[in-house]
């Protein structure tokens, strides 16, 4: 018989008061109304647990840091009572071979039940002998636990797009999981890191509901990835006003007038930051007074400057934006153009030149 | 009878000996078209590059002022104009006259076609003595219209759209139709520079018909310039 959340939550020390509280903020966090909290409380109370096997592949973990750093629901009572991460590389309590026991036991006892969350990605390059644990490369760790996934998570922009490993020339060549991983539902929670609170009401939604969000497009939960940091950002009001920072340090900056021109990717990048912020609800990169760097948009270390509004064209040989190209070629456009009309003048006053000269020489024969 | 190629006109006489014939070619709903769809061309192309480029900051509250607002306002409602006067183009094409089909029409496999477009090339060129006479546009002038502006516009009008879809929001009928072309180009960013590309790609066509509709209409014995205005084509000799 396996456990439903409420029995183990409740075996955990936590009380029915404490656990219809984290159903509410459960609730708020999804952005559902109050009427969804008896539902979820109930899907808590009748659901068997559902495992979550965590795997970490060319990363740098700052997606399991930003996950355990997550307010809203707490961290304490997502990891240790809700999410049952049987296998996680940096939070689990065994080693060796006890966790690989601990492993193949989640993928034999929940075969087809369980959650595959997924940080970082594999190198496909020297035959894919990278990130190698208990004598496998990476890919083929993941590739045997995604087989028996029910859904598997890509967290951060890593697994999702490929981030600063694949950013060009992509020594290791850093893959997206989705392009290893085919048939299963592949939830993408881009970002660098995701934001904890957006990680966590993800995993929550998945195991209340026992399906996964709306997805866009893209793959992203449509609940965090549906607008850009620019549709709700505080600085907004100077963007549409015409107020812009010119440099890091003048007037403008100091009165927090919108980045737009410093090259922030706000109106470019798809994610929660100016609503659900970060630390807490503390604070984001535009409220520090930085630029966002679009960090969950795909290749966003090959999209140029993090300071340039307009992205350089690397295609031709030399950096230049959009601008630069156009107006050097609208420059040679315009020159070939002028050129052309001065040569027609010549040619056509030459022309009437000659026939004049002729219509004289016939007029002189004609009166001579 | 094709519409491109080259006639003999025989008409009245007039004082000094040449014969001034005039054949209606461009029809009122076309001849507006072209006027508005010129002016929607530098609305839309002076607004994109300031959203690109603001201008310098203005002083005050921010709620005092809605310039950047104002030049998007001006953008979209002219992107808006631009893309449904093209729909309203395309229609035209169907109702109007043979010469209201040329900018949609590339006759590929006309052997003809590719030799009088060799011609006007050489002509400009200045490889030919005498231009040549067309009702319609001249096959250099339908070949240059129906790659930058037959294939640019609806570039400009789905990329634009994308764009706009992004602050209509998921789920809007700009999302439906046009979102799939963020990922397509790589993302928003990418999205952003490749429209912008096409403004560029735009003032260049612009100055080239510009300066090749004057030429003609100075060098070619016919006119160009009247005739986007009267709709009526004077052949001068």
């Amino acid at each position: 018989m396996i456990d439903t959340f409420y029995e183990i939550m409740r075996r955990q020390g936590v009380s029915r008061r404490s656990f219809m509280k984290f159903c509410s903020l459960t609730a708020s966090s999804l952005g559902l109304a109050p009427a969804f909290v008896p539902r979820i409380a109930h899907a808590m109370e009748t659901k068997p647990r559902t495992p979550i096997v965590w795997l970490e592949g060319l990363e740098c973990t700052c997606c399991s840091e930003s996950f355990i750093r997550s307010a809203h629901p707490l961290a304490k009572d997502v990891v240790l009572s809700m999410l049952s991460l049987d296998y996680h590389h940096t939070l689990m309590a065994a080693a060796g071979h006890q966790a690989e026991a601990a492993l193949d036991d989640v993928l034999k006892k929940y075969k087809g039940n369980y959650i595959l969350a997924v940080e970082g990605n594999p190198p496909l390059n020297n035959d894919g002998m990278f990130c190698i644990s208990a004598g496998k490369p990476f890919v083929d760790t993941l590739q045997r636990v995604a087989a028996d996934a029910k859904a598997v998570i890509a967290w951060g922009s890593c697994a999702s797009w490929g981030c600063v490993q694949a950013a060009r020339p992509n020594p290791t060549r850093a893959t997206p999981i989705d392009k290893v991983i085919h048939g299963k539902p592949i939830i993408k929670v881009p970002g660098c890191p995701p934001i904890p609170e957006v990680m966590t009401a993800v995993v929550t939604y998945m195991l209340t509901f026992d399906r996964i969000p709306d997805l866009d497009r893209q793959g992203r939960p449509k609940m965090f990835y549906g607008q850009r940091i620019h549709d709700k950002c505080y600085r907004r009001p100077h963007f549409d006003a015409g107020q812009f920072a010119e440099a890091w340090d003048d007037d403008a900056s100091r009165r927090g007038y919108c980045l737009y021109k410093m090259g922030c990717k706000g109106p470019t990048t798809y994610n929660a930051c100016s609503t659900v912020r970060w630390n807490e609800g503390v604070s984001f990169p535009i409220q520090s007074g930085h630029g966002c760097i679009g960090c969950s948009e795909e290749g966003f270390w090959d999209k140029g400057s993090f300071y340039d509004r307009v992205t350089d064209l690397k295609q031709f040989g030399i950096e230049a934006n959009a601008d630069q190209v156009g107006i050097a070629a609208t420059t040679v456009v315009g020159g070939a153009v002028a050129a052309h009309a001065a040569l027609t003048a010549i040619k056509r006053a030459r022309a009437e030149a000659r026939n004049s000269e002729i219509a004289e020489a016939r007029n002189n024969e004609s009166g001579g | 009878m094709t519409m491109y190629v080259e006639r003999e006109f025989k008409g009245p006489k007039i004082a000094d000996g040449k014969t001034v014939i005039s054949y209606y070619i461009y029809e009122a709903p076309l001849r507006l078209w072209h006027w508005l769809n010129a002016l929607f061309i530098v609305v839309l192309g002076v607004t994109g590059y300031l959203i690109a480029n603001p201008m310098p900051s203005v002083p005050g509250e921010a709620s005092d002022s809605f310039w950047m607002g104002y030049i998007r306002f001006a953008h979209f409602a002219a992107a808006y104009c631009f893309a449904i006067a093209l729909l309203g183009r395309v229609y035209w094409a169907f109702v109007g006259n043979q010469y209201s089909k040329q900018l949609f029409l590339f006759p590929f496999w006309d052997l003809q076609w590719w030799k009088e477009v060799m011609f006007e090339l050489r002509w400009y060129l200045f490889l030919e003595p005498d231009p040549k006479k067309y009702l319609g546009h001249n096959p250099m002038a339908q070949f240059s219209m129906f790659f930058a502006f037959t294939l640019g516009a609806p570039y400009m009008i789905i990329t634009g759209f994308a764009l706009y879809s992004e602050g209509a929001g998921v789920g809007s009928w700009q999302d439906k139709l046009f979102g799939w072309v963020i990922p397509l180009l790589g993302g928003s960013q990418n999205l952003h520079t490749w429209h912008h590309i096409g403004l560029w790609a735009f003032v260049i066509f612009v100055i080239l018909h510009i300066y090749a509709a004057v030429r003609e209409d100075i060098m070619s014995r016919q006119t160009l310039i009247s005739t986007i205005i009267s709709g009526y084509r004077m052949f001068k000799d």
